[in-house]
């Protein structure tokens, strides 16, 4: 209560006041008082190992290769999986074939959608299971499993479930037909809330599938495999096979794949791209983002911290589209950064099981190690580093909620997707240097906008090279609205109807 | 008397609004029987030159309402009646008098008016709002995806040029186009009649030379962000593979397999080229 004994306490401090610094309280009390611990005790039925999901029935891989899943959390032991080759991945191909050609293509709209609504419907009644399973093989807080990932997972197949017998209103004066079988391969940010966008649309467009979950985060989509089977799925219509790069590569690659999806980095995207040259396979590619969010003096700075944090530290920083640019109007830019810092000191860094964690844990030590790496070039390149000063969890893969001010265009911060709890600011003075800075980067995958003047968000929003823009709100995520980028971020729409017609061919 | 000997023309593509010969001062002869012209025999810096007329004519375009894009691309017809009978002639140079070049003409001022009637209606079928389950007003928009470079095939060559180019100019895309290599003339026509309609110079760069010269650098140009070819096997392959360097959206249609032109016009060609755009925002006081 520093500043109550130069100014009475009802009046509102002025704008003048507001931009030298924050006028909240301070509600730091530093270690006097702990947060007990608070985890959530629900039982994830975790197997001790999982097979391939081929045919409805879980297998054992052919050659019989399995590999551990850990807990990024405490980097205990979870599960083992099966370890798919080329025969397996074979195998699954020709089992979604065989379901396409007998059972799902024969089926009206209305049934296929039936599914899809039992689907949507046991995941519900089973989402605190689902959500503890993800945050223990993911890393990402309870809260955000379940409240956002378990529930928007529900909702894209209860979305898509209704679009199954309308597909005529699709396509504007066309009809459309589904590709018949298609193959997917999916991240480990977002392991069950991806496989539902990818799944869903597909399922209702009338197509089967050949999925691999990343290998590191498996378990809710086997777990999603039993979902299937209660819901009385067809075999064969879904078959999920787990594994690393080489399994993708045989997924990405079958003939049997008239169309792929693929979403993680713009490296293994272009990779795919390359090897699928001139097979006439179609694609669709969702890839890495540099986000920019854009901070105008006259935003409601209190709504852009909060927005800032949730859009940089959401899930450990681990989303492609996560604003991790932070470009502040250059009169505001000392207040945003001493706001911002104190932001940070209330997050809570930790058990990705307790309810009370803000940030969970890094998902691999891969990562973790990458996350490191760039985090030292920044300090290297000239950055100035602010880390909250808090206590990590001896085991597991945390790091520390990262902002770099004093960042130029050209740190490798500023250009490289960190996909970290990290972020990078830079100044601007003019609308104009704004959009010049946030539009130079390969990537365009979403983008920030946080003012009071309604014309300046719509002209910014119409500037930005971005696939989606927030304004006054960040990573908000909805099955009907289309997501995905532009540029060097991929192409193709997940959500909506833009995104449904990705999965259909025009007769 | 002597008769008159007729003034002949110098065929010189079109790019950023002028009339150029290539860079490397190459031409290549066509000949009907006897000679008929030098064409430009285009290079990889013709292609950047475009490419650099594309950009600085792109944001002006794109900028363009609807209304205005549609007003002008229906004088771009009113330009190409004027001058039907021209075209034939230059549609029949090298058909081996197969086709019917009147018919491809006339085909061809239709979908010029097909699309002019798109520019402004497009928009309301593409994008969408958005009924999120969340108090935000959200809604999907198009825009168009930048330089698109299209190759065009032998057959065809004012018809299927035009086909391929018009959609991609229809949503404010600006073109980068290599004609037909063997039946260049039209292209050359269509360059002159380009310049008197009210498409801003560089908006429709027109060049013309050697598929396998040109064919690569199109292909792996950075800021060329889209591509609509009739290509065969080895040319598709390479045009994916390089596209996939900078994650270019690339159409093609097999060169190998006959198209019918005179039905090809689609409000997917038009979707082909363009991004969708997702912006949301709070509702609220």
């Amino acid at each position: 209560m520093k500043t109550s004994t130069t100014k009475p306490a009802a009046s509102r401090p002025s704008r003048a006041s507001r931009s030298r610094g924050p006028s909240a309280r301070e509600l730091i009390f530093g270690d006097l008082w702990e947060f007990d611990p608070a985890p959530e005790t629900a039982d994830p039925h975790i197997r001790s190992s999982y097979g391939l999901f081929i045919n409805g029935k879980f297998s054992p891989a052919r050659k019989g290769g399995s590999f551990p899943s850990i807990s990024p959390g405490n980097e205990k032991k979870l599960t083992y999986l099966a370890l798919a080759d080329a025969t397996d991945v074979d195998a699954a191909y020709s089992a979604a074939s065989k379901a396409y050609e007998k059972v799902w293509s024969k089926l009206p709209g209305n049934e296929r959608g039936k599914f899809l609504y039992r689907i949507a419907r046991l995941l519900q009644d089973r989402a605190r299971e689902f959500a503890v399973a993800e945050s223990l093989d993911g890393g990402k807080p309870i809260k955000e499993s379940r409240d956002f990932d378990v529930p928007t997972a529900a909702a894209h197949f209860f979305y898509h479930a209704g679009w199954a017998d309308k597909l005529d209103h699709l396509a504007p004066g066309r009809q459309v037909a589904p590709y018949g079988v298609v193959g997917q391969v999916i991240p480990w940010n977002f392991p069950l809330l991806m496989l539902a966008w990818k799944i869903a649309p597909a399922l209702a467009a009338g197509n089967c599938i050949v999925i691999k979950p990343a290998e590191t985060t498996s378990i809710t989509a086997l777990k999603l495999c039993e979902v299937f089977q209660e819901a009385g799925l067809p075999p064969g219509v879904v078959n999920v096979v787990t594994g690393a790069g080489e399994t993708g590569a045989a997924v990405m690659s079958h003939p049997l794949a008239s169309k792929v999806a693929f979403t993680g980095s713009t490296e293994v995207g272009k990779a795919i791209m390359r090897s699928l040259a001139g097979t006439g396979k179609k694609m669709t590619m969702e890839l890495g983002g540099k986000a920019a969010n854009i901070v105008f003096e006259d935003a409601p700075l209190g709504q852009a911290v909060e927005g800032i944090i949730n859009g940089i530290f959401f899930n450990q920083g681990h989303v492609c589209c996560a604003g991790s640019r932070l470009l502040v109007q250059e009169s505001i830019a000392d207040d945003m950064l001493t706001r911002l810092k104190l932001r940070m000191q209330s997050l809570r860094v930790g058990d990705p099981l307790d309810k009370n964690t803000d940030i969970g844990a890094i998902n691999s030590k891969e990562q973790l190690t990458r996350i490191s790496e760039l985090v030292k070039s920044g300090v290297a390149e000239g950055a100035e580093l602010y880390q909250t000063p808090c206590r990590l969890p001896s085991k597991g893969f945390y790091f520390p909620p990262s902002i770099f001010s004093k960042v130029t265009q050209s740190h490798r911060i500023a250009r490289e997707e960190i996909f970290g709890p990290v972020l990078s600011i830079l100044t601007f003075r003019t609308p104009e240097e704004a959009i010049e800075k946030a539009n130079n980067t390969a990537y365009g995958l979403s983008a920030g906008v946080w003012t009071d003047k309604g014309s300046r968000i719509l002209k910014m929003a119409s500037q930005l090279k971005a696939g989606v823009v927030w304004a006054n709100t960040y990573n908000k995520f909805d099955p009907s609205s289309p997501f995905g980028g532009y540029k060097e971020s991929g192409f193709g729409r997940e959500g909506g109807r833009q995104g449904l017609l990705d999965y259909c061919k025009l007769l | 008397m002597t008769s008159r000997l007729p003034i002949t023309k110098t065929p010189k593509c079109y790019v950023g609004g002028a009339f150029i010969r290539s860079e490397s001062a190459r031409t290549y002869a066509i000949r009907e029987g006897e000679f008929v012209a030098n064409i430009p025999q285009c290079t990889r810096k013709d292609v950047r030159n475009a490419v650099e007329s594309a950009a600085k004519a792109g944001p002006g375009w794109q900028k363009r309402s609807g209304y205005n894009r549609g007003q002008i691309l229906y004088r771009l017809g009113e330009m190409l009646e004027a001058r039907k009978a021209e075209l034939a002639d230059a549609v029949s140079l090298g058909s081996n008098k197969t086709g019917n070049p009147t018919k491809e003409v006339e085909a061809t001022l239709d979908r010029i008016l097909y699309y002019a009637g798109w520019t402004d209606k497009y928009e309301q079928l593409l994008g969408s709002v958005n009924p999120v389950a969340a108090p935000f007003f959200n809604f999907t928009v198009t825009e168009p995806t930048g330089i698109c470079g299209v190759i065009a095939p032998d057959d065809s060559p004012l018809l299927a040029l035009l086909s391929l180019i018009l959609p991609i100019i229809t949503s404010g895309n600006v073109v980068v186009a290599l004609a037909s290599e063997t039946r260049p003339y039209p292209a050359i026509l269509l360059g002159e009649i380009l310049a008197t309609s009210d498409l801003p110079g560089g908006t429709v760069n027109l060049l013309t030379g050697f598929r396998k010269e040109i064919l690569p650098t199109i292909a792996t140009h950075e800021h060329i962000r889209g591509i609509s070819a009739v290509a065969n096997p080895d040319e598709r392959k390479l045009l994916h593979t390089a596209a996939a360097d900078s994650v270019k959206r690339v159409h093609t249609l097999p060169s190998e397999s006959p198209h019918d032109w005179l039905t090809a016009q689609s409000l997917q060609a038009i979707a082909n080229f363009i991004e969708f755009k997702t912006v949301w925002h709070p509702i609220g006081a």
